[in-house]
C-alpha cells in the first residue's frame, strides 16, 4: 500500500461542508486546471517552496544543502530543480523561514490521530472530516479505504471534495463511508474542459451521474472563472445536465475565481497564467444562480 | 454615531468619555480629620467607621443634568479619591500622575500644597504601604523589586469582591438591627474575643449610619434641585430621585428603580471606604433585578424601554470612575484606569436551572449599545444557556473589542465546589475583576500578586544569579550546563520556585494581618454574608469562606522556553546549552540559525502538540500543586488563578531574552494563552492545548482568542464561533474571549509577520495565515477587512 503524500491538514476548515472540519490535502492531481489555487498539490512528489519576495541571500542554505543544489544569483537563493533532492536540511539554517518542504508521507493511524484531534468539536458542530486534494481519488485505493472505513468506524462524516475524475470502481469502494462528496463541475464544453484542465469532462459527468443513482450526497461546486466557464451559455448547459440526468443534489455552491494562488505559483517558482482570469462581479454571480433556480434547483450559494 | 438610547444617555456618556481623570482630595482631607479627631479614642474598627461617616456627611455631592441613579465616589465624574491611609503619594507622586503620558490624573496647584503640608506629615509613617516595607523580609524585597512576584495589597486594600444579594431585600436599618442583636447575643462569660467582636459589630453600625446619612444627603439636595428646575419633566424626575433615595439604603427597594439605586450606593460605600483594588462589582445582576423587573412591569410602572435607560444610566456611573491612582510596580501589573467592575450574565439559578432571563438580554444590549470598557461585561454560559442567548452575545462579541468575555457556568460551580463551598452558593457564585471565581456575596477571595514563571526558569539557568539586576536572587543549584539531563533542570526550577512562593506567602501572611489590624473594612463587612453573626471583619476572616490568588503569568513563555531547550538541547542536539545561555545573554544577535529553529522549528504550546503540551501540565502542575492548600491567617487557604492583567508586560521587562526566542524586555505571554505568534494550527489547536490543563483545579484562567472579523462573519461564522465556545467549554475551558482584529492590526502584522505568527485570516474558499499570503494579497484582506466594519 503506498502512502499518499500530504502537503496540509487544516483545523478549524467552516467552508468544505457543514460544521467545524478538518481539511486533508493530499498532493497530486490528475488534472491541469489552470486557475489551480492549490498548486503545489498538482504534482505526486515532494518539493521545495520557496518565498523568494523575503529572501536576504545570506547563503546559509548554500553552505549546508548536502546536494550543493543552491547557489546564489541576483543577491537571492536559487534551487536547481533537477539536483535538490527535497531533504529538507537547508529548512532548519533558513535564517528567514521561508524555505519549506510541501509534502509529507502520512499512515493511515499518523493521519487518523491528526483527524481525531477535533473530535470534540466536530461532534458539537456537526462537522467532521474532509478529504481534498489535489484528487484525493488519484491516491492508492486500499490506503483510501482503509482511511475511510476507520473513519467510518469511529463515527465521523467525511466529505470528499473531488474533480470526479477517477475510475469508477475506486469511487464505488468508498461510497458506503462517505457522507457527502463536493463534487465540482468545471465546464460543459469537452474541447474546453480538456484545453483548461488537460482533460475531458465524460469521465466526470459519466461518474456524476453513477454516483447520483447510488444515492450518494452531492454538491455541485462550480469554479466560476472570467474568461473559462463564467458565462450564461454554460451555466444553462450544466443546470440542463443536472435536470435532464435527474442528479440528486443538496446543495449548489458557486465559487469565484480568485487569483489567491499566485503566491504560491512564486514560491514554486512557477510562472501564474493569470492575465486571462478574472474574478466575476456579484451581480453576474446573482444572474447565475437564478438560472440554477429557474431550472427548479434549491439551495444556491455563491461561495463555499 | 453617538452611542446611547437616547439624547440623555449621550449627554450622560458624552460626560462621562470626555471629563478628564482628576485627582480629588476631599477624602484624604476628611478621613484625616476624622483620624485626628477620633484616633487613640476609639476602637481601629470604629475609627474607620467613623472616618467613612465624616466623609458621607460631609462630601460634596454630585447629581448631573438627566441623571437617574445618582452618586459620586468623588465631587462628580471621574474624579479619583486618593487612600492615603494605604498609600502616601510623595508630592513627586502626584507629579508623574499629573504628567504622565498613559493612565495619567489631572492634579490642582492646591492639591500638592495640602498634600506637602497636611497629608504628608500625617500619614507618611502610617500609612499601609510602609508598614508593608518596613515589615518584609531582605529576600522578599530583592524578589520584589526584581519582578519575581508583585504584591497586590501594597497601596490597594482587598476586596475585590461581590457582595450579598440580601441588599435587595434589607435596608440598612434592618441590617442595624441585625447587628444590635448580634452585640446582644455576644458572650462576654466564655468569649475571649468578645470585646474585639463588639467593636467590630459596633463599627458596622457605624457605617450603617454613615451610608443611610449619604442617602439622606442626596434625598435632600434631590429636593433642592427640585425648587430651582423649571422644566416640569426634570421636576418629576428629580422628586423620584429623591424619594429612591429617602427609601433605599435605609430600606430595602421597592422597584427595579431603587434597586439600581441601592446597589449604586453599596458600591460607593465599599469603594469610599477603601480601595478594593480595585474591583466591586454587582455580581449577577440580572438574577437580583429579575424580580423588580417582573413585578413593575406588571404593575405597569415601567417598560422595557425604561428598564433598559435605567441599566444604561448604571453603565454610565461605572465609567465614571476610574480606578485609583497607582505609582510603583503596581501601576506596572495593573496599568489601566479600568476599575475592573465586572457584570455576571446568565448561568444558572440558585436551584439549577437556566438562568437567563428577560434582563439577561437587557443587558447584553445594554452593553452593546453602550461600548463601555466599564462595567466589563461577561456572560455566564451553562450547557442550559438557550442557544439564542449565546448566539446574541457572539454577535456583540464579534464586533470585536472584547465584549462579552464568556465563561463556563459548570467549570466555576466545579471550582467553588473543589474550594469546599456549598452546592448552593456555588450556583449563586460567578467571576469577577478579570476571571476570577468566587462565591458572591459569602466570600472574601484575595488575589495577593502575580507570579513571574518564565522569570525563575531565566534564574535556574543562571544557577539562582539574575543577569538582568545583577544580583544573586534564588537558590545556587548549578546553572545550565551542569544540567546533564531535562530532568535535572526541571528540578531545579521547581526548587527555585518552591523557594520563592516561601518567600511570597509568608510576606503575604504579614500582610493579611496588618490589614487585619489596622485596615477593617466595617462597611464591606456588612455586606459579606456571616461578618455580622461572627463579628469579624471581611479582612479578618469574617466572610463564609475566605481564599487567597496567587496568579501565575507566563505559562506560554516558560512552556515554550522549555520545550526548546528539551528539543533542541537534550533531544535533537541541535545545539548545546552553552550556545542557549551565550545566545540569550546576547539577546539572539549573531545567533540567527539557534533563534531560527527555536522560533520555527520546535514543538509550542497552543498547537495540539503533545509534547509541548505535557510541559506545560508539568509546569502547571507543579505550581498548582504548590500553591494551593497553604493556609492563609483568615482561616482558608491559597489557590490559583492564571491571569495577567497587564502584568506579562512588566514581567518582560525585567527579563533578558528567553529560550523559546522572546526578545529581552518583550512581553511574556498572557493568561494562559499561546506566546504570540506560537499557534500556527488555528483555534481548535488552542483551545486543545489550553484545555489540557486542569482547569477545574484553579480559581479562574484567562484565554485570549484573535479572529479577523471574516473568519466569524455571516451564519456559518456566527454559529462555528458559538460552537468553538460550547466545545472548549465541554473540555472544562473556564473563560474565553475574541479578539476581532482591525485593519490597523493587519497593517502591523504585514509589518511585523514574526509577531502576528497566529493571524487567521478568510482568503477565499479558504482560511489562511496572514504571514503565509504574499504581499499583494496582504494588501488585499486589509482593503476587504476595512469593509467588512461598515
Amino acid at each position: 500500500m503506498n502512502r499518499p503524500l500530504v502537503t496540509d491538514i487544516q483545523r478549524y476548515s467552516i467552508h468544505d461542508g457543514t460544521g467545524i472540519r478538518t481539511t486533508v490535502f493530499f498532493k497530486g492531481c490528475p488534472l491541469t486546471c489552470a486557475w489551480c489555487h492549490n498548486p503545489e498539490t498538482k504534482n505526486f512528489s515532494r518539493q521545495l517552496l520557496f518565498n523568494g519576495e523575503k529572501c536576504t541571500g545570506c547563503g546559509s542554505c548554500v553552505q549546508v544543502c548536502p546536494q550543493r543544489a543552491v547557489k546564489i544569483r541576483g543577491g537571492i537563493a536559487v534551487t536547481e530543480a533537477g539536483i535538490c533532492s527535497q531533504c529538507g536540511v537547508c529548512t532548519d539554517y533558513c535564517l528567514q523561514n521561508i524555505r519549506e518542504i510541501s509534502g509529507m508521507y502520512y499512515t493511515v493511524d499518523d493521519l487518523l490521530q491528526e483527524i481525531e484531534k477535533d473530535k470534540v468539536f466536530y461532534e458539537r458542530s456537526e462537522g467532521g472530516v474532509t478529504l481534498s486534494g489535489g484528487e484525493v481519488l488519484a491516491q492508492d485505493p486500499d490506503y483510501l479505504e482503509e482511511l475511510l472505513l476507520k473513519l467510518h468506524e469511529r463515527g465521523y462524516r467525511v466529505n470528499i471534495d473531488t474533480t470526479g475524475y477517477a475510475p469508477f470502481p475506486v469511487i464505488k469502494r468508498l461510497l458506503p463511508y462517505v457522507d457527502t462528496f463536493l463534487y465540482d463541475v468545471k465546464h460543459m464544453d469537452p474541447d474546453l474542459h480538456k484545453k483548461y484542465t488537460g482533460v475531458g469532462n465524460s469521465l466526470i459527468l459519466e461518474n456524476l451521474k453513477k454516483l447520483s443513482r447510488e444515492g450518494a450526497g452531492i454538491w455541485i461546486r462550480i469554479p466560476v472563472i472570467g474568461g473559462v466557464n463564467a458565462s450564461a451559455e454554460n451555466m444553462v448547459q450544466t443546470a440542463g445536465f443536472l435536470k435532464e440526468k435527474r442528479i440528486s443534489l443538496q446543495q449548489i455552491n458557486l465559487l469565484p475565481y480568485h487569483n489567491t494562488g499566485s503566491g504560491k505559483y512564486k514560491r514554486l517558482q512557477w510562472e501564474y497564467p493569470e492575465e486571462s482570469f478574472t474574478r466575476p462581479a456579484r451581480e453576474e454571480l446573482e444572474g447565475y444562480a437564478t438560472i440554477f433556480h429557474e431550472y427548479g434547483f434549491q439551495n444556491i450559494k455563491i461561495g463555499g | 454615531m453617538e452611542r446611547g438610547m437616547n439624547k440623555r444617555i449621550q449627554n450622560l456618556r458624552r460626560t462621562s468619555m470626555e471629563t478628564a481623570a482628576h485627582i480629588d482630595m476631599e477624602r484624604a482631607k476628611l478621613f484625616t480629620e476624622a483620624y485626628k479627631l477620633y484616633e487613640g479614642s476609639v476602637s481601629v474598627p470604629e475609627l474607620r467607621a467613623l472616618a467613612l461617616k465624616h466623609y458621607f456627611s460631609n462630601k460634596s455631592l454630585y447629581i448631573g443634568e438627566g441623571e437617574l441613579i445618582v452618586g459620586e465616589k468623588g465631587d462628580g465624574p471621574q474624579a479619583s479619591p486618593t487612600f492615603p491611609e494605604l498609600c502616601c503619594h510623595t508630592v513627586k507622586d502626584l507629579h508623574i500622575m499629573n504628567d504622565r503620558e498613559l493612565i495619567g490624573f489631572n492634579v490642582k496647584e492646591e492639591d500638592y500644597k495640602f498634600q506637602k503640608e497636611v497629608i504628608i506629615p500625617f500619614w507618611e509613617k502610617r500609612s499601609i504601604r510602609h508598614k508593608i516595607i518596613e515589615h518584609m523580609s531582605e529576600e522578599w524585597k530583592l524578589a520584589y523589586d526584581s519582578g519575581i512576584f508583585t504584591e497586590f495589597m501594597e497601596q490597594r486594600g482587598p476586596g475585590h469582591t461581590v457582595g450579598s444579594e440580601n441588599i435587595y431585600i434589607k435596608g440598612f436599618l434592618e441590617y442595624k438591627a441585625d447587628i444590635k442583636n448580634a452585640i446582644k447575643a455576644l458572650d462576654f462569660l466564655h468569649d475571649r474575643e468578645a470585646l474585639d467582636k463588639e467593636n467590630q459589630l459596633k463599627a458596622m453600625a457605624v457605617a450603617c449610619d454613615a451610608i443611610i446619612i449619604l442617602g439622606q444627603r442626596y434625598h435632600d439636595y434631590a429636593m433642592e434641585l427640585r425648587e430651582k428646575e423649571k422644566e416640569e419633566g426634570r421636576r418629576e424626575e428629580l422628586l423620584q430621585i429623591a424619594q429612591n433615595c429617602k427609601a433605599v439604603p435605609a430600606h430595602k427597594p421597592e422597584t427595579y428603580w431603587q434597586a439600581l439605586q441601592m446597589y449604586w450606593f453599596v458600591h460607593l460605600g465599599v469603594t469610599s471606604e477603601l480601595n478594593p483594588w480595585d474591583a466591586y462589582s454587582p455580581g449577577r445582576l440580572d438574577q437580583h433585578l429579575i424580580r423588580f423587573y417582573r413585578k413593575d412591569t406588571k404593575e405597569g410602572i415601567l417598560d422595557r424601554d425604561r428598564a433598559k435607560e435605567l441599566l444604561e444610566c448604571l453603565w454610565v456611573k461605572f465609567n465614571n470612575q476610574p480606578a485609583p491612582p497607582k505609582v510603583g510596580i503596581t501601576l506596572k501589573e495593573s496599568s489601566t484606569y479600568t476599575d475592573f467592575a465586572n457584570i455576571n450574565t446568565g448561568g444558572i439559578t440558585p436551584e439549577g436551572r437556566d438562568g437567563v432571563n428577560e434582563v439577561s438580554y437587557l443587558i447584553l444590549e445594554c452593553m452593546d449599545e453602550m461600548k463601555l470598557l466599564q462595567p466589563s461585561s461577561n456572560v455566564q454560559i451553562s450547557t442550559k444557556t438557550p442557544k439564542s442567548f449565546l448566539l446574541k452575545a457572539c454577535e456583540i462579541s464579534r464586533k470585536g473589542w472584547g465584549q462579552p468575555a464568556f465563561y463556563n457556568t459548570e467549570a466555576i460551580i466545579q471550582e467553588l465546589l473543589n474550594a469546599g463551598k456549598s452546592i448552593t452558593d456555588a450556583r449563586k457564585g460567578g467571576t469577577s475583576g478579570c476571571v476570577e471565581t468566587g462565591a458572591f456575596g459569602n466570600e472574601a477571595y484575595i488575589l495577593t500578586g502575580y507570579f513571574n514563571l518564565p522569570k525563575i526558569l531565566e534564574l535556574t539557568l543562571y544557577n539562582g544569579y539574575d543577569p538582568m539586576s545583577g544580583r544573586q536572587l534564588g537558590l545556587k543549584l548549578g546553572g545550565g550546563e551542569d544540567f546533564k539531563s531535562y530532568e535535572e533542570l526541571f528540578e531545579a526550577y521547581k526548587k527555585q520556585v518552591a523557594y520563592f512562593l516561601d518567600i511570597k506567602i509568608r510576606g503575604n501572611n504579614i500582610i493579611e494581618k496588618i490589614y487585619a489590624d489596622y485596615m477593617p473594612v466595617p462597611f464591606l463587612s456588612i455586606i459579606t454574608n456571616d461578618c455580622i453573626a461572627k463579628g469579624k471583619d471581611y479582612n479578618a476572616g469574617g466572610a463564609r469562606y475566605n481564599i487567597n490568588y496567587i496568579q501565575g503569568v507566563g505559562i506560554g513563555t516558560i512552556t515554550d522556553s522549555l520545550a526548546a531547550i528539551k528539543y533542541n538541547v537534550y533531544d535533537e542536539k541541535k545545539f548545546t546549552m552553552a550556545e542557549l545561555l551565550q545566545a540569550m545573554k546576547d539577546n539572539f544577535a549573531g545567533h540567527d540559525r539557534s533563534l531560527n529553529l527555536v522560533l520555527n522549528r520546535s514543538p509550542k504550546y497552543g498547537n495540539d502538540d503533545d509534547y509541548a503540551d505535557k510541559i506545560m501540565q508539568e509546569v502547571f502542575n507543579y505550581y498548582w500543586r504548590s500553591v494551593t492548600g497553604s493556609p492563609n491567617i483568615k482561616g482558608g487557604h491559597y489557590a490559583i488563578n492564571m491571569l495577567p492583567t497587564t502584568c506579562h508586560v512588566y514581567f518582560g521587562d525585567v527579563m533578558i531574552a528567553s529560550p523559546n526566542g522572546r526578545l529581552a524586555h518583550k512581553p511574556v505571554s498572557e493568561g494562559i494563552s499561546p506566546e504570540k505568534g506560537a499557534d500556527v494550527k488555528g483555534p481548535t489547536a488552542v483551545l486543545k492545548s489550553a484545555s489540557k490543563m486542569d482547569h477545574l483545579s484553579t480559581g479562574g484562567t484567562l484565554l485570549n482568542q484573535k479572529f479577523t472579523p471574516s473568519v466569524v462573519a455571516g451564519e456559518d461564522g456566527l454559529e462555528q464561533m458559538a460552537n468553538l465556545i460550547r466545545a472548549y467549554f465541554e473540555m472544562d475551558g473556564h473563560h474565553i474571549q475574541f479578539n476581532v482584529i482591525d485593519r490597523q492590526t493587519l497593517i502591523k502584522a504585514q509589518e511585523n509577520p514574526q509577531e502576528y505568527k497566529d493571524l487567521i485570516v478568510r482568503v477565499a474558499g479558504y482560511s489562511d495565515h496572514f504571514r503565509n499570503l504574499s504581499k499583494a494579497l496582504q494588501d488585499e484582506i486589509i482593503e476587504r477587512t476595512e469593509q467588512t466594519f461598515h
